[in-house]
């Protein structure tokens, strides 16, 4: 026996953990690790409540090897976008990432540089 | 009851283990040390799955997550020629307000999950062990829409991924190739 309310309140404090992350790096691959962190105290929550009703379909844990897959496309395609913004920015710092769009000439890319 | 004290034990441990290494993960001043200790966070989640009678997950956490997800970000942190040693300005200057709002959360979450499930309890002397055949027996049968339906989405996220990162006829690559060319 052991009280559900343990892995939630682990769940919540690794959630709040990945919140501050998100909202306080500024490198771009340190703000997926603080995604990544959000998603497993999600997984674990889906984890602590299949265990808890005794779910026969393991409803929890399947919806948790879900969740883990998705977890690896994002963090595939992240990455993907983080290197593309490296290339074209020289710098994967989110907090100087004001001019995202897609120009064409060289004009405007250089304008949106005088800008900033 | 020296089994479920040995559980009780163990999850405590796990749990504070992933709690210091995931507060590390979000201070820490050094990115690979970041990533090394998101390997443990993630280590010590796999141990409380296998308590709460996961174990197939527990082992695919391992394996997926600190097998590749963590590689991954590695691999991500040294082709952004990310610097080794420590660095002062890893966090904006806002973080005491990113604090304040991840506090905000916590409390939110966890008085509300104490104020419900104070009383509940997890039967774990008799689980349903959720073991590789099991689950396999499930995802193949129960499951098996869902299953299919995100293999489509881990390929055509995959197929972003390299598309995104070929990028060589990307107009916005050729704009920044004319650029560097101008500036010198």
């Amino acid at each position: 026996m052991m009280p559900l309310w343990w892995p939630l309140v682990l769940a919540c404090l690794l959630f709040s953990l990945g919140v501050y992350g998100v909202l306080a790096r500024r490198n771009a691959v340190q703000v997926l690790m603080a995604i990544e962190l959000m998603l497993n105290a999600v997984n674990l929550n889906l984890v602590a409540f299949d265990a808890y009703l005794r779910d026969v379909v393991h409803s929890g844990q399947v919806l948790t090897l879900f969740v883990i897959v998705i977890a690896a496309a994002e963090i595939g395609l992240g990455l993907a976008i983080v290197l593309l913004v490296f290339r074209t920015h020289a710098g994967i710092d989110i907090d100087e990432m004001t001019e995202l769009a897609d120009r064409d000439d060289v004009e405007a890319v250089k304008e949106a540089g005088a800008r900033v | 009851m020296s089994a479920t004290f040995w559980v009780q034990l163990l999850f405590m441990l796990f749990g504070l283990i992933a709690l210091g290494s995931g507060l590390l993960v979000v201070t820490t001043n050094n990115l690979v040390h970041s990533a090394l200790w998101l390997v443990v966070t993630l280590g010590a989640l796999a141990g409380c799955y296998l308590l709460l009678a996961a174990e197939f997950v527990a082992w695919v956490q391992v394996l997926i997550y600190l097998g590749a997800v963590v590689v991954l970000l590695l691999f991500a942190l040294m082709l952004t020629r990310a610097p080794t040693g420590k660095q002062p300005d890893l966090t904006t200057s806002n973080r005491w307000v990113a604090a304040g709002v991840g506090t905000l959360t916590a409390v939110v979450l966890v008085s509300s999950v104490v104020s419900g499930f104070r009383d509940v309890r997890i039967d774990l002397n008799d689980p349903l062990v959720g073991t590789a055949a099991v689950t396999g027996d499930l995802i193949f049968r129960r499951w098996v829409l869902p299953f299919e339906a995100l293999s489509v989405l881990l390929l055509a996220a995959l197929v972003g991924a390299i598309a995104l990162s070929r990028g060589t006829h990307a107009p916005a690559d050729d704009a920044a190739d004319r650029l560097d060319e101008t500036t010198g």
